[in-house]
């Protein structure tokens, strides 16, 4: 029992002390009365009045004096569980936008999500991800193009209003015998799709269409045709030898690509004893990354695909004594390359990115001859994120005019945008007695539609997914919803009348139907964000009647003449739903190198055909598009990205570049996106691209190094023999600095490094590096601190490019440093070359004597100004800043860190727990970014730690090594697997 | 005595001592002619225009210039490196000659010196505007502070060049100043109004001409000389080092420092030839700045052009000669040839070719061509510092980033504002400072002058 004091017998016994304030004031009055009182009893004395001016006078004086206004920090009384101030906690997710699907582990400080990572758990992703996955946090933080809460034709309402409007035409419309429409993306979450089963089920008349606006249709029906199986096989390029691609950009956007660049990247790795060089070889239209990366890459227009694809069926029908097919292009390359598919039965991979049934039938036809099918090509495992049937929804457009739909719930699709002929939709959603949409994002949709029930961002949402047949993962949310927006999932349950929520379906589910077991299996795969199933194997044949019937189809067709046109995604854009994202927008698509726009890409010779000219427009079935003089691109075709021309898709969006979308076409059963004969003209007018890199060749230096696979068997360091040369010549008239602790270096692959900019864009998160605009861009201003170089070598019809990373080098002899007059970067006893913003007064010496040219200028104020009105000019958008690294000034100059807050936070951990730090722990943005596991960073002071064993490597060598910086940057030859060798 | 019959005299006209003050003084006394204002006025328009140039840079940052993010350095560092050079003629004129015992130098070094002062803090504007955190400058005053153990950088050739220019500019000005003090005297002893008397009076220092004073002011003027001396070497030197000490193809070369110091008494030459020519037909001082001076200066203008071209031929063959191949681009593919093509010829042409003109007698006196010879060296070396910047850092040693560099009309506007300031200062000196340095021209009356023994002898009162 706990004491009592009491200070008087009135509070002992619970009583209100009686004379406390009547002393000072009569019973029942207060302060104002009697002030009052006092006043009007008294005559105004002159000193009366000077003394109630005085107080007057000092009350606004002390009032206006405190005008500034107080921003409160207060500090926890009570500490949530999991919220430690300063400290990050990680939470397991996924990512599917309906097109790309990525598990991923969330950084979430104070209570935001600031970075994405790649969950390492997950067998499909590894780890990696992609630049738009990385970039999509920020789209959390869109004050603007995220919808704030419930609306009937854009005015504003309450949740119960709309769903009992919503309700009431469900119903009415299912008891008048008419249909409702609920349109969306591809549905990969196995909960989701019961859900939405059951959803259907409940309102008659009401079915699911699924549309992409880019969809792998035609590889759906010509599986379906050639295996019975209209699904996506997971392709194992990790068992690939010789791997062959007719425009398809596996490593950059096509079906999987965080996956397929991990695998590919896998055989071709050269470091750690490994010797595996696969054999690529791409046939394209416009230059790709895949192309970049290919041993051999041949130009071709995608009208010839077919029959170039029947030509190589040939040619290994013959080796394989199987009947020819009639017809079919013979192709130079062709009898070399089949004889190497052929010898490398059964682990071969021949995909192509064509949207025909009747050429993926072949591309078929050709595996099955290889023995590839359920060898490099995996039935068993099935991509689930392709669902889409083109003549669905084309079906859909006329059917609505058909009368008998009624109503339309749209979830994460945008047609109006993306679907070729938006006029025609348009009129049909005009027809419809009841619109609605689940996107959390306004969009050129949503102005034709009446009912919005915005839904999370993914990051705010539950969810579950199953990208890969039998590889499921989880999404949790990571903050809570920040606008008056519910998930669709909790919509459908109530418009259905379900009493539970979707968080108690989703766990339900799982725990009945995946993990088949109660609340510890639930917590574990919720903390892991995966969970993997064993599949059985698939057992499919090939159907060779399919065949002969693609084949006679492709002989059928018409030849063409003339200029072709090929629309494709572009690394930053992709299908074109994250346009208005300013990191993705400026990221320099790494063959272009341009941001801000999309262009039409033209070869060199049929530019000068048609007196095209860089900074020229050319008019492409009545669009008006700027010119890219691209070398690579095939003759008389032209390559326009899609994902531009927004018109209504928020301030960073709309109205950069052209929709490309409307120049598709659609054609047997699957929607083209290559056409053939258009008629580019020149159009007067000069339109300025932003491109962050004005030269293309090396000029002869020793920059990227590269070999032949023939020469580096014999020889591991050749095509880098000047490194041996410059480490021979390795003096110095002064003390070499020592480290006597750590010695931090990055090691990167050029062999495994496919271009991909994912590391660019994780960087930008992790380290707050600004948006600056296209005009700054234009005029090389941009900010980031890793960049992508693009080199050309040979031939401009043809070229081989090269991919190198580029970040600060971090000379342990830097150039930069002596130079500063204010000491303001220095270097670390960890060998980090660092920078000191308080100190920097801006004289921008550093960026001259840089000879890599890393080193970025604040040349504005960036943050909260109105000029560089992107992320970093609004409250919410600063949300996404990472509190660890400083929001830099103008005026000062900054650089790549080598992330040093990931250093230091992983060093205190290792000294908290009193252990020694292991190789591995640290890693940078940009490595944890990488797909391909092309950079590695470590420590060079530790002989076991991965880089230390790949700085021992014959491949290795540093950047411009003859200026003696010693930079603790590595770089890796590239090694092709050509059989010629280089002169 | 020695006499030269040889040479001819220095001063022309038969001038007695008072003629030479009165000579001299008179622009100080006399009003203010419509000329002076009009050019006074056209001068300020500039100086406003680049103040609003500097207004703009500092509120709003260096991103309103043209530079990127591998042109770090553009106009500014070009305009500084050039007033810079300008800035070297006044005290290599004064101390060379001085050191030198050339008497002829009397008639011009006072000129030379002003232009020293204001072209220097023309200069010293540029290295502070082009931070882009100017109101840290002071983060590059080596001064106990307390910020801890940071300090100013001694390995950083910006913080010699801080040190260099400051230094400069206090030994140019008080070299100058001290050498006028007697011409002060003067003012203040012919003054008619009582304030002139007070402020020239105050400027005299309280000279009064005794034997002791000139003999101090004698061994001052030596003492200074031999300061400054030193310092017109080492301040471009240092300058120079700005490049010389990177790493940059085109920078990193040893020939910088005497090649700069060179190049920069040869852009001031220049500028004093121009500004001479200048005082010599409006203030009609032809028999002090005479034919002879000019002609003088031409032929120093020859020599220092011979060394310029044996300068760019020399970086040109090490350039092959280093074998570095990164150099060979430098030179070969960016400067000879290539986009800037246009400015390396341009420096060329009026460093090394034109000035060879002065070879012929009759250019020399033809006071128009000299004119315009010594403005084609002033833009012969500013395209040499656009040479050396721009052209070294738009394309250096990874292809992907090189870029191209050009001007904004912030950076243009800061320019023509050190001009008008420039044009300003000259103009205020012209006015109110004895433009000739009347005591020691008076001092080389009696002998260089050739019969004019009794002259001398009738003229002393």
């Amino acid at each position: 029992m706990e004491k009592k004091y009491w200070k008087s017998l009135e509070e002992r016994n619970n009583q209100p002390d009686p004379d406390i304030y009547k002393e000072h004031i009569p019973d029942g009055k207060n302060l104002l009365d009697v002030i009052n009182e006092e006043i009007s009893e008294k005559s105004t004395s002159r000193r009366n009045f000077l003394k109630f001016c005085g107080f007057s006078f000092a009350t606004a004086a002390i009032a206006s004096s405190c005008e500034n206004p107080v921003k409160k920090a207060i500090p926890y009384l009570n500490k949530p569980e999991e919220v430690t101030p300063g400290m990050a906690s990680h939470y397991a997710t996924t990512y599917f936008d309906g097109a790309e699907y990525s598990s991923l582990v969330v950084k979430v400080r104070d209570g935001r999500p600031i970075k994405i990572e790649g969950n390492e758990l997950s067998p499909l992703t590894r780890g990696g991800s992609t630049a738009r996955v990385q970039a999509s946090v920020l789209s959390l933080y869109d004050q603007e193009a995220r919808l704030k809460g419930p609306a009937k034709e854009g005015k504003e309402m309450v949740w119960q209003i709309l769903d009992n409007d919503v309700k009431r035409n469900l119903k009415e419309i299912s008891g008048s015998g008419k249909e409702t429409i609920l349109l969306t993306s591809p549905v990969t979450g196995p909960s989701t799709r019961k859900l939405i089963g059951e959803f259907i089920a409940a309102f008659p008349g009401m079915r699911h269409v699924v549309y992409e606006p880019v969809s792998a249709s035609g590889m759906l029906q010509a599986n379906q045709a050639s295996f019975g199986q209209a699904v996506v096989p997971f392709f194992r390029f990790d068992k690939a030898e010789v791997v062959v691609s007719f425009g398809a950009d596996f490593l950059g956007t096509w079906i999987a690509p965080a996956e397929f660049a991990h695998d590919y990247t896998k055989m071709r790795t050269l470091t750690n004893g490994e010797n595996k060089l696969s054999y690529h070889v791409q046939y394209e239209t416009g230059l790709s990354i895949s192309g970049s990366k290919a041993d051999q890459r041949f130009a071709i227009k995608p009208s010839a695909t077919g029959n170039l694809l029947k030509g190589l069926y040939n040619q290994i029908a013959q080796l394989a004594g199987k009947p020819a097919l009639e017809g079919g292009l013979a192709h130079d390359s062709f009898p070399g390359l089949a004889k190497q598919l052929w010898n490398s039965k059964g682990a071969s991979l021949v995909v192509c990115g064509s949207n025909d049934k009747d050429e993926q039938i072949v591309v078929n036809g050709i595996n099955g001859l290889l023995e590839n099918i359920g060898k490099t090509i995996d039935f068993s495992r099935p991509v689930l994120t392709r669902q889409a049937i083109d003549s669905d929804f084309e079906n859909l457009v006329k059917d609505f005019a058909g009368g008998n739909i009624a109503g339309l719930i749209m979830w994460n699709v945008n047609p109006v945008y993306d679907y070729r002929n938006s006029e025609a939709l348009i009129a049909g959603l005009k027809s419809l007695r009841f619109s609605l949409s689940l996107n959390s994002v306004t969009d050129e949709t949503f102005e034709h539609i009446t009912y919005s029930a915005p839904g999370h961002h993914y990051l705010e949402s539950w969810g579950d997914a199953e990208a890969v047949k039998g590889y499921f993962s989880l999404q949790q949310p990571a903050i809570r919803p920040i606008f008056n927006t519910r998930q669709p999932q909790d919509s459908l349950l109530k418009w259905m009348g379900a009493e539970s929520d979707y968080y108690t379906y989703l766990k339900n589910f799982w725990q009945t139907e995946i993990l088949k077991a109660g609340e510890a299996a639930w917590a574990k795969a919720l903390q892991d964000g995966v969970y993997n199933t064993e599949v059985e194997a698939a057992a499919v044949a090939f159907a060779g009647e399919a065949l002969a019937a693609a084949s006679s189809a492709i002989a059928s067709r018409p030849a063409v003449q003339g200029f072709e046109l090929s629309l494709y995604q572009n690394l930053s854009m992709g299908n074109g739903s994250h346009t208005n994202n300013p990191w993705l927008m400026e990221m320099p698509d790494p063959v272009s190198k341009v941001c801000w726009d999309n262009f039409a890409a033209i070869s060199p010779a049929s530019a000068s055909a048609l007196r095209l000219t860089k900074g020229g427009m050319v008019k492409i079935n009545g669009l008006d598009i700027p010119v890219l003089i691209q070398p690579g691109q095939a003759d008389e075709t032209i390559s326009i990205a899609l994902g531009y021309g927004h018109t209504s898709f928020g301030k960073v969006a709309n109205g950069v570049g052209v929709n490309a979308y409307k120049l598709a076409s659609y054609d047997n059963g699957s929607r083209q996106f290559s056409i053939a004969g258009i008629t580019p003209e020149k159009v007067a007018g000069e339109y300025k691209l932003a491109s962050t890199q004005m030269h293309h060749s090396m000029e002869g230096r020793p920059i990227v190094r590269e070999t032949v696979l023939a020469s580096y068997l014999q020889s591991p360091d050749s095509g880098n023999e000047l490194h041996a040369e410059f480490e021979k010549k390795h003096v110095t008239l002064y003390k070499e600095t020592e480290f006597k602790g750590h010695h931090w270096g990055v090691a990167i692959d050029l062999n495994k490094c496919i271009g991909c900019s994912s590391c660019v864009i994780a960087c930008q998160a992790e380290n707050n590096v600004p948006v600056v605009g296209k005009e700054e861009v234009m005029k090389s201003r941009i900010m980031h601190w890793i960049r992508i170089d693009r080199y050309y070598n040979g031939e401009e019809t043809n070229p081989e490019v090269v991919f190198q990373p580029l970040m600060c080098q971090h000379c342990d002899n830097a150039p930069c440093e002596n130079v500063c007059p204010v000491s303001a970067t220095n270097h670390s006893s960890e060998g980090l070359n660092q920078m000191a913003y308080n100190r920097c007064v801006g004289t921008k010496y550093c960026i001259n004597n840089c000879p890599y040219k890393v080193r970025r200028f604040n040349w504005f104020r960036y943050a909260t100004n109105d000029k560089f009105d992107y992320n970093m000019n609004t409250d919410l958008g600063r949300m996404v800043l990472n509190p660890d690294v400083t929001v830099r000034e103008r005026g000062v100059v900054e650089k790549c860190s080598l992330c040093v807050q990931r250093i230091q936070e992983k060093k205190l951990l290792a000294k908290n727990e009193g252990r020694p730090l292991m190789d591995g722990e640290i890693v940078p943005a940009c490595a944890q970014a990488c797909p391909s596991n092309a950079i590695v960073f470590g420590d060079m002071n530790d002989p076991e730690s991965r880089i230390s064993k790949l700085f021992q490597d014959p491949r290795n060598y540093h950047l411009l090594e003859e200026l003696h910086t010693l930079p603790s940057v590595g770089y890796l030859t590239l090694v092709r697997n050509k059989p010629e060798v280089e002169a | 005595m020695y006499k030269s019959e040889v040479r001819g005299p220095l001063i022309l006209g038969d001038k007695n001592y008072r003629q030479i003050s009165s000579d001299i003084i008179a622009p100080i006394d006399q009003p203010i002619p419509t000329w002076w204002k009009a050019v006074f006025g056209i001068s300020m328009l500039a100086f406003l225009f680049g103040l609003v140039a500097i207004y703009k840079t500092v509120v709003e940052g260096i991103g309103t210039w043209g530079v990127n993010n591998s042109v770090g350095w553009g106009w500014e560092i070009i305009n500084f490196v050039w007033w810079i050079g300008i800035g070297h003629a006044g005290t290599a004129f004064s101390i060379f000659l001085l050191i030198l015992r050339q008497k002829w130098r009397t008639s011009i070094n006072r000129a030379a010196e002003a232009m020293t002062v204001v072209a220097v803090m023309a200069a010293a504007l540029f290295p502070a505007l082009h931070m882009g955190r100017v109101w840290l400058a002071f983060y590059i005053f080596p001064y106990p502070n307390t910020r801890g153990p940071l300090w100013v950088n001694f390995n950083s050739p910006l913080f010699w060049d801080f040190i260099a220019i400051s230094a400069y500019l206090l030994i140019s000005a008080s070299f100058w100043y001290f050498g006028m003090v007697p011409d002060f005297a003067t003012i203040r002893d012919k003054a008619t109004s009582k304030i002139k008397k007070a402020v020239y009076g105050f400027f005299a220092f309280g000279w009064t001409g005794s034997s002791s004073e000139w003999l101090r002011y004698e061994a001052l003027s030596y003492v200074l000389g031999g300061i400054a001396a030193v310092l017109v070497v080492s301040v471009h030197s240092i300058v120079s080092t700005d490049f010389a000490v990177s790493v940059i193809p085109g920078w990193h070369t040893t020939v910088f420092p005497p090649y700069f110091v060179v190049g920069a008494i040869f852009s001031g030459f220049a500028m004093v030839m121009t500004l001479m020519i200048i005082i010599r037909k409006i203030y009609k001082f032809q028999d002090y700045v005479t034919n002879s001076h000019l002609n003088a200066i031409a032929k120093i203008l020859i020599f220092i052009s011979l060394i310029m071209g044996t300068a760019y031929a020399t970086e040109i063959f090490i350039a092959w000669y280093s074998g570095s191949k990164y150099e060979m681009f430098t030179f070969f593919k960016n400067r000879i040839t290539g986009d800037y093509t246009f400015q390396f010829w341009a420096m060329v042409v009026c460093n090394a070719f034109i000035p060879q003109l002065f070879w012929f007698k009759k250019v020399r006196q033809n006071l128009t061509i000299a004119f315009i010879i010594s403005i084609f060296i002033n833009i012969g070396m500013w395209y040499e510092r656009f040479n050396i910047l721009i052209t070294s850092l738009s394309k250096d040693y990874l292809p992907s980033s090189w870029v191209t560099y050009s001007p904004t009309w912030v950076e243009i506007g800061i320019y023509i504002g050190t001009i008008g300031m420039f044009i300003m200062g000259v103009l205020l000196f012209f006015k109110y400072i004895p433009m000739i340095a009347i005591s020691e021209v008076k001092s080389v009356l009696k002998v260089t002058s050739l019969n004019k023994k009794e002259k001398i002898h009738a003229s002393h009162e």
